[in-house]
């Protein structure tokens, strides 16, 4: 019995690991920004590139810094959903064009809609490197003392905005 | 006709040589260097490319980025501590020693002492099951004998 049984188990176990694997996505790769202080920077704007926005501006209020480009695919799935977030005016959503064209990205926010209080050019995605930036779109929950809280990688889905974003945005704007 | 179109697909593999992503770099010593160190990164975009030789924008800044450092005299380690701060120990080939991947370092040990001690316990088992033949006192008196070197009667 004991013959059978051995190797049974052994191969059950390695089953349930490689299931749990496939529901597993390797391109989610855990920030290790979360719970530190968000990287400072100042940029230009994108629509007025003569004024310079600096992230210490944000201090004492709870925002999303949504990281977007007008050549990332996943960017449209997300856009309607951002757009609907801003009209509910919960949380101001700052934009950060990632290593992209200004008129492209300008042209792409004229097309879509624009969500965002303000969009910020990192056309040499500098500022991207500093936040661990690696897959667009990205959004940064960040608090009102500049500490970041969560970090969603890939498009905000409705769902994700309901169940994580939106209640952890209130949970800090309480404090 | 056909001669020499053979003849040029067997040439394809040659214009076909891929070598690894290059720069434009002014200094040989700097980008050796940078491309020795980049040859331990892991690019986050394609998994299982290292940053020397990805061709993801992503990599490309990140070789950007290393060799702007190296500029600035850091050293290796510190430029390796400047990336695991902002992409995390995934950005490593050689993961380092840590509470959660003790299991990752020490597993294969565990594993080699299972298999060992299974083999060690099935080896004892078997001597056991497998009795010492018992000799009738004949047979006895024949291997001494033998074993003498006297010759068999």
């Amino acid at each position: 019995m004991m013959r059978f049984m051995l190797p049974l188990v052994a191969f059950l176990v390695l089953a349930v690991f490689l299931y749990i694997g496939l529901g597993l996505n390797p391109h989610e790769v855990p920030s290790p920004l979360i719970g530190k202080p968000a990287p400072a920077f100042t940029l230009p704007q994108l629509h007025e590139p003569a004024m310079q926005f600096s992230s210490q501006d944000m201090l004492g209020k709870v925002w999303l810094l949504n990281v977007w480009a007008s050549w990332c695919v996943s960017c449209r799935e997300e856009h309607p959903v951002l757009v609907a977030l801003a009209r509910q005016n919960i949380v101001p959503v700052y934009g950060l064009d990632y290593k992209d064209k200004r008129e492209d990205g300008e042209a792409w926010l004229a097309r879509g809609g624009d969500p965002y209080v303000l969009s910020l050019s990192d056309a040499e995605g500098r500022v991207g490197i500093d936040y661990g930036v690696y897959g667009v779109p990205e959004t940064y929950v960040i608090d009102k003392q500049g500490v970041i809280q969560y970090k969603e990688i890939g498009p905000i889905t409705p769902q994700k905005l309901k169940e994580k974003i939106l209640p952890l945005v209130a949970q800090l704007q309480a404090k | 006709m056909k001669r020499i179109l053979i003849l040029l697909l067997c040439l394809m593999p040659v214009f076909a040589l891929a070598g690894e992503a290059k720069d434009i770099a002014e200094d040989p010593v700097l980008e050796k260097r940078m491309i020795g160190l980049a040859e331990r990164l892991r690019c986050l975009v394609c998994q299982n490319e290292s940053l020397a030789s990805s061709h993801a924008d992503l990599a490309e800044d990140l070789r950007r980025e290393v060799r702007e450092q190296m500029k600035k005299g850091m050293s290796d380690q510190q430029i390796i501590d400047y990336l695991v701060a902002r992409y995390g120990d995934f950005v490593l080939y050689d993961p380092p020693l840590k509470s959660y991947t003790m299991l990752l370092w020490g597993g294969p040990f565990l594993l080699f002492l299972a298999g060992g001690a299974g083999l060690f316990y099935q080896l004892r088992k078997r001597r056991e099951s497998v009795p010492e033949p018992e000799l009738t006192s004949e047979a006895e008196q024949r291997a001494a004998a033998l074993l003498n070197g006297d010759k068999e009667t």
